[in-house]
């Protein structure tokens, strides 16, 4: 095992390593000079030379390849242009309603979806299955902003249940908290419980045609026991699978969302800095959420081990 | 074609059956493939929405007097009505011509993103599966291009690119390349490894003619299905940079940017949300339901049943 952790983990160098690289010629993607860009048209030569120096780019491309690095690995990012402070300390500022979201998103279609999925997957091919299946469709169809939008009209303006927008942060009140997060959170979380109940049936349903499902009826086992304990379990790992590959399209979602409904997250930093033209915060940002998701995928990689035995026995 | 007594040889004769024996073949499994196509109730109702948007996208500007851009303040805001179906939005607009204009952005954007990245794709997976050194650096970069969570990368692309409908088909292919040339690697690593391949290797044909005269026919319907679900999430990204205000800029209208000047008066106009909604709905599940119905319809297996 603890080979197969240090082979996975060096295996993430290279990908770092060219995520890294995109990021830092993203910048190198600006027509003309990114200075004169940053600063607009009615910046003095004096103010564009002096942001040149700033950011370094009066010198050589492979110079400034070099000390982007060597601030990677010093956890520097950079400073905002705008913000005057570090992009790393901006990006902590905005995480927390972020992460929450994304956290409360995942629960809720954990919640819904994986019933959902072991319900189609038990009574397949009836209208059931069908009904939710296409729910499940139509839940895969709706962008999570869209979703946002049609939620605040009906529950925020035309029936007045919930705060149509606006944040709370979980100092003022747990409960406070999450009546301002709800609707976000299920604007985001359905489309999540979409995907997660399809794999969830389907890997099911391939669990369940299998000899010792065969073996655990025969035997006499109550249906529940067979569908929980036996099946279930080894029908977790593609769902965990499934959870981790859909990280980058929650926070994608969570980033469009949080700007519906107004939250102050990483979406509204990143907003905010393409109207400011703060190319460095937008650089840091994705290259955080970059990592973060390989992280997560490589946790997630790990966990199989724990999950599941055999997985650990055949690579040892 | 008619058989007509022949004074030639024999041969042409038979060359004749054979031909009319062809084109009856043909004719038979194109009526087939119609019945497989209309047994599909996926791809014949995916079909259906997407005619519907399409036909909207194209007919809608000719029907509607108002043009997209005409501001009208004495009407601002009206609800749907008998002059402006779908109402007017915040500067007088008629919201029905921006709704179909918008669908026209939204389907050029998909289908242009549909288009390239099956190019790119395609070429990136065929190397990759066919000379592994390639493949190592090709699928390390695709891994790298993954592991970004989709808009923001478009966002980086678009923030320094400029607002356009252009480079959002840029930001939006660059960043679903990977998913193609990936699935087109795979499949191309199973066909690589048949006899038949193995085959023309030792009549010394090229390695040119190899991938792209028969590996690519074998691999096409996998990726073609991928394409159908790149489109549909192409046209949610472009909504969604449109929304944020890095995709098509004002006054032009898009789905996106429309939402976006729906949100601010959310609460005096449900028209602004809940047209172009219906529509971004309609397209992404068509797009959907027609990908599902298209996979089954070019399954190999299902497709030996017929032949």
């Amino acid at each position: 095992m603890g080979s197969y952790i240090l082979k996975r983990v060096l295996s993430m160098i290279p990908v770092l390593f060219i995520v890294a690289t995109i990021v830092f010629f993203l910048i190198h993607l600006v027509p003309g000079d990114p200075a004169a860009v940053i600063l607009g048209p009615e910046a003095t030569p004096q103010e564009v030379e002096q942001l040149r120096e700033q950011l370094g780019l009066n010198k050589p491309i492979y110079e400034q390849f070099f000390s982007w690095f060597v601030g990677l690995f010093q956890g520097d990012l950079g400073d905002s242009i705008y913000m005057r402070k570090p992009v790393l300390e901006a990006f902590s500022d905005h995480i927390g309603p972020t992460l929450s979201l994304a956290l409360l998103a995942q629960g809720i279609s954990i919640l819904i979806a994986i019933p959902i999925g072991v319900l189609a997957a038990k009574k397949r091919g009836t209208s059931v299955d069908r009904v939710f299946m296409l729910i499940a469709m139509i839940g895969l169809s709706l962008p999570s902003f869209l979703l946002g939008l049609l939620l605040m009209l009906l529950f925020g303006v035309h029936l007045k249940w919930l705060p149509a927008a606006g944040y709370q942060p979980i100092s003022a009140g747990i409960w406070e908290h999450i009546r301002y997060m709800i609707l976000p959170a299920f604007a985001l979380g359905t489309i999540q419980a979409a995907v997660i109940a399809r794999m969830t049936r389907s890997s099911m349903l391939d669990v369940l045609s299998m000899n010792y499902i065969k073996t655990a009826k025969a035997k006499g086992l109550k249906q529940r026991v067979i569908i929980y304990k036996h099946a279930f379990r080894n029908a977790f790992i593609p769902i965990l699978t499934i959870l981790g590959e859909t990280f980058g399209s929650l926070i994608t979602g969570a980033v469009v969302t949080e700007t519906v409904f107004n939250l102050p997250g990483i979406g509204q930093l990143v907003v905010n800095a393409i109207v400011r033209r703060d190319y460095e915060v937008i650089q840091g940002t994705i290259l955080i959420m970059a990592m973060m998701y390989l992280l997560l995928n490589l946790l997630i990689d790990l966990l199989y081990g724990v999950i599941d035995p055999r997985v650990r026995l055949s690579r040892k | 074609m008619d058989i007509k007594p022949s004074v030639q040889s024999n041969v042409s004769v038979d060359f004749n059956y054979f031909n009319q024996l062809k084109q009856q073949l043909k004719k038979e499994r194109r009526k087939l493939m119609f019945r497989r196509f209309i047994s599909n109730k996926s791809l014949v109702f995916g079909t259906i929405l997407l005619l519907i948007v399409c036909l909207f996208a194209i007919i809608a500007p000719y029907v509607s007097p108002y043009s997209p851009y005409d501001i009208d303040p004495a009407n601002r805001l009206k609800g749907p009505n008998s002059e402006h179906w779908f109402g007017t939005d915040n500067f007088g607009r008629d919201l029905f011509s921006r709704v179909a204009h918008g669908a026209q952005v939204s389907l050029v954007v998909g289908v242009s993103v549909a288009v390239l990245t099956s190019i790119f794709g395609l070429v990136v997976g065929l190397y990759a599966a066919y000379y592994s050194l390639l493949d190592h650096i090709l699928m390390r970069i695709c891994d790298a291009l993954m592991a970004f969570p989709d808009i923001l990368l478009a966002i980086g692309i678009m923030a320094v690119l400029g607002p356009r409908p252009i480079n959002v088909v840029i930001a939006v292919t660059l960043v679903k390349i990977p998913v193609v040339a990936r699935i087109v690697r795979s499949s191309a690593l199973v066909v690589k490894e048949q006899t038949f391949i193995e085959a023309l290797k030792s009549q010394g044909a090229s390695s040119w003619r190899i991938i792209w005269f028969h590996i690519v026919p074998n691999i096409l319907s996998p990726m073609i299905v991928q394409v159908t679900y790149i489109f549909a999430i192409a046209i949610i990204l472009e909504a969604s940079l449109s929304f944020l205000g890095a995709g098509v800029p004002a006054p032009d209208p898009s789905w996106g940017n429309i939402l976006y000047d729906g949100k601010i008066v959310i609460f005096s106009a449900w028209w602004m949300t809940v047209f172009p909604g219906i529509f971004i709905i309609m397209a992404v599940l068509g797009l959907n339901i027609f990908g599902d119905g298209l996979r089954d319809y070019l399954d190999p297996h299902s497709n030996k049943a017929m032949k």
